[in-house]
């Protein structure tokens, strides 16, 4: 809703746009008008203006009732056809479904069978769908045919919020837009990346949800590996969606797990400790958790992508809640020089070469690289070059809720996973949440450290580290 | 810039540090290392001035980590963190944070410290006072590659020294033997030029200075001559004495900044040789971040072989300086006479190659500390 808002206020919603909130609560217009206006006064990312509100509020409707429930959805095409004729919306809707993943063919069947999907004289139908996509590849597979039996393929819209953000779309212009990244942007030159996104919270009051999902259901398979496929694919012939799409698609189907499941994979649990400056519980102590659960709540894998440009180069992704600090960011750690003409004491503090691209929070890149320590004596120490985005571009970011939404009403789906990436991340994941379900358990780590031990030993087995992110 | 908040948590500090940076107009990050500096309210003032101003040659992220101690049960119980943030002109070069840790928290001060690291740079642990015995395995001391500790501050300095001996963990570092340092390049440099052969040698300075017994350690570990630690009334370290087959070498400091360097047969030097303040020697550890190998050496020679071995060579008088004489004497008796057999056979042997060639293998590693000074 704050996203909604912004865009109005930023003049970027066509006038007569309107909203209709449909759900089992007994609401009333005003009720629901209420609760969008808190929640645009407390997280809205520009200044309220009341005139804005009100335009806003003219085109508010809310409709109470339940998925399985005709009458309702009956009401829902008078209100919007009312919408159509008072607000000049010009029959085009885009349905913004955010129920959970059992309701969804019931959903989908009642907007059919109201013919709210029927598509008709130039106007669009819609359907904006949130994570998760399945939980494994079939259910992936039959959720996709349920939406497209009643949606055009074109007309989906997978919001991955990530994709939204500023930080991520800059990598396809680091790479794409400069000439001096992508000439050392391969195997020749890069050692291994790492990919991190890392919250420092629990998983809160979402039990039901989470439990049985995992970190890597839950990150890994949309997240992680979408920021992967923008760091390690080919230059797109264009920028517009099939030619991402394409490029997108090959290196996530050129991926390859390692042979040994086992010794490149670990998940882990968190355990009661404390998170920075805060005692807290660990997952099997928090509510409506089984006290066996399996669940992960930290993942790290390390896969290989079999192409010109990466082949042997690991990329080691991981994920988690409650570790140090909440942080997602891509790192490119460069090879060593090949040959050093300073001496051993002159190099000892220096590490690898790196960049660094930081998603979130304080977004920018840091660029590391040794640099000589003022004195008389020859000595090399790591430093680092750091683009802020507060500080060359003062104006503030969009949020990525913000540019999602606004490209869903342009129909442009640059920024939107689509259903052959879904499935081929879920390929890729599924032979090793099978090998977890059927191998031991996950292992405990302190609530507010950097993961478990046995990840720190999966990179160690390479003669890596993890870096500090 | 301050931003001051209470009852908080790390993740509030690091959105306060990154909120402050823009504030200020200078959101890049261009600091090197992360400082932790653990300490009391009492010490928290000295200590942050002395980081305040290393910060100038280092730009780095200061934490300042005080465990407070509540005064009744009832705050013990209870768990606080409070935090106050500098950035810009109020932080030196870089960004400050002070950390005030109540009640159960100041257990888990780790836990706070973890999220404001700089990322990948190295870390530095401080303890200007009540440093752990064993600080590589401290859960702060665990998050640093260089641990700096100092035995002078301690009540009983020489008996730290052995037991900073037995604890020692690569990245250890005591401000102790930071304080030697002009002291060891020029005694390397004047031994740099007279060929000659060191046969005993006097360290004299006050009492209850651990640096009088580091720089002992380190004259006999490196020369491998009997080594006599004296006691005078300061301030710090007044002398070092050589006897050598060409004469006497002394360095001779009695007011605490202008030395005398004084070779048999030639004029005396005078050497400037100050007493420094303890923002200069924390600027000069943060210069090299790798493991001290010449400390490590030194220290582990043991402050008991010291008195141990000055016994035979020296005059009869007791030596005063020695913390348990008798205890170095009843555990470790075989070296007793040693030193003196074994100087000899190796300058038979070698004529004056072992003392030079000791001078000389120690102005290698010497250099980079001595000239950076």
């Amino acid at each position: 809703m704050p996203a909604v808002y912004d865009l109005a206020n930023r003049g970027l919603l066509p006038p007569g746009f309107s909203l209709v909130g449909f759900a089992r609560r007994e609401w009333a217009h005003e009720d629901f008008a209420a609760e969008v206006h808190d929640a645009v006064k407390d997280h809205a990312r520009t200044p309220f203006r009341e005139e804005v509100w009100q335009q806003l509020i003219q085109g508010m409707r809310f409709v109470q009732g339940t998925f399985d429930d005709d009458d309702a959805f009956e009401r829902l095409r008078s209100t919007i056809e009312e919408l159509d004729k008072a607000q000049g919306t010009g029959g085009n809707f885009a349905f913004y479904l955010s129920v959970p993943p059992r309701s969804f063919p019931v959903v989908i069947q009642q907007l059919k069978k109201h013919g709210l999907a029927d598509q008709s004289g130039g106007s669009w139908r819609r359907a904006v769908i949130e994570k998760p996509f399945g939980h494994d590849l079939k259910s992936a597979e039959e959720l996709n045919k349920v939406v497209h039996e009643v949606f055009e393929p074109d007309q989906v819209f997978r919001i991955d919020h990530y994709l939204g953000k500023e930080t991520v779309q800059n990598i396809l212009a680091l790479r794409f837009a400069n000439t001096m990244y992508e000439p050392i942007w391969n195997r020749s030159f890069v050692d291994h990346v790492q990919i991190t996104m890392a919250e420092d919270i629990g998983i809160g009051g979402r039990a039901g949800y989470y439990d049985g999902i995992g970190s890597a259901r839950d990150v890994i398979q949309n997240h992680l590996l979408q920021l992967m496929a923008l760091t390690a694919m080919e230059e797109p012939a264009s920028f517009d969606a099939d030619a991402l799409a394409a490029e997108k698609e090959k290196v996530l189907g050129a991926v390859r797990l390692p042979k040994d499941l086992g010794e490149s994979t670990v998940r882990g649990q968190y355990a009661a400790g404390w998170q920075g400056g805060e005692k807290v519980i660990g997952y099997l102590e928090e509510d409506g958790i089984d006290t066996r659960s399996k669940t992960d709540t930290y993942a790290a894998v390390k896969l290989e992508i079999d192409n010109r440009r990466w082949a042997g180069v690991p990329f080691y992704l991981r994920t988690g809640k409650r570790l140090g600090r909440r942080v997602t960011e891509i790192a490119v750690v460069f090879q060593r020089a090949p040959h050093s003409p300073f001496d051993h004491t002159a190099t000892e503090e220096l590490g690898q070469n790196a960049i660094v691209i930081r998603v979130q929070p304080d977004e920018g890149i840091t660029v590391r690289f040794g640099s000589k320590v003022p004195g008389t004596s020859m000595e090399i120490r790591d430093v680092s070059m750091d683009f802020a985005y507060g500080e060359s571009f003062t104006e503030s970011s969009p949020e990525a809720y913000e540019r999602l939404i606004l490209d869903v009403l342009l129909g442009d789906s640059n920024l939107f996973p689509r259903t052959e990436e879904v499935e081929l991340s879920w390929k890729i994941l599924d032979p090793i949440e099978e090998h977890w379900d059927k191998h031991g358990r996950p292992a405990q780590y302190k609530s507010g450290t950097w993961g478990p031990a046995e990840a720190d030993e999966m990179l160690a087995r390479d003669g890596r580290s993890w870096r500090r992110p | 810039m301050k931003i001051d908040l209470t009852d908080t948590t790390a993740g509030k500090v690091n959105k306060a540090l990154v909120q402050g940076r823009r504030a200020i107009g200078t959101p890049a990050v261009g600091m090197v290392l992360t400082l932790v500096i653990v300490t009391d309210e009492e010490n928290a003032y000295d200590a942050l001035k002395a980081a305040g101003d290393a910060s100038h040659e280092h730009p780095s992220r200061t934490l300042v980590v005080i465990k407070r101690v509540s005064r009744s049960p009832r705050d013990r119980t209870a768990s606080r963190l409070d935090a106050e943030v500098r950035v810009g002109a109020d932080a030196g070069s870089g960004e400050t944070v002070i950390l005030r840790l109540y009640g159960e928290v100041a257990d888990h001060a780790d836990s706070v410290v973890l999220p404001l690291l700089l990322p990948d740079a190295p870390v530095v642990v401080w303890w200007p006072v009540n440093a752990p015995l064993d600080p590589a395995k401290d859960p702060l001391g665990a998050l640093a590659q260089r641990r700096v500790t100092d035995t002078y501050s301690s009540e009983q300095p020489v008996r730290e020294l052995s037991a900073r001996a037995d604890a020692y963990t690569p990245g250890d570092t005591d401000l102790s033997w930071t304080r030697i340092t002009p002291w060891r390049s020029m005694l390397a440099a004047a031994l740099d030029q007279v060929v000659c052969e060191v046969k005993a040698v006097e360290v004299e300075g006050e009492e209850f200075n651990p640096s009088c017994e580091l720089l002992a350690m380190w004259l006999a570990d490196r020369l491998d001559v009997p080594v006599k630690r004296s006691l005078s009334a300061g301030p710090g370290l007044t002398a070092v004495r050589l006897d050598t087959s060409e004469g006497a070498i002394a360095l001779d400091r009695a007011d605490g900044s202008l030395a005398t360097l004084s070779i048999d047969g030639q004029p005396d030097r005078a050497v400037a040789l100050k007493r420094r303040e303890t923002a200069e020697l924390i600027a000069e550890e943060l210069r090299r971040l790798d493991p001290d190998d010449t400390y490590a050496s030194a220290l582990r020679f043991g402050v008991e072989r010291l008195n141990a071995s000055a016994a035979p060579a020296s005059a009869p008088e007791p030596v005063p300086a020695a913390p348990e004489p008798a205890a170095a004497a009843t555990t470790d008796p075989s070296p007793k006479g040693e030193p003196v057999t074994h100087a000899a056979a190796a300058s038979a042997a070698a004529g004056e190659a072992p003392a030079t060639e000791a001078a000389s293998q120690e102005r290698a590693p010497l250099k980079k500390r001595a000239k950076a000074t």
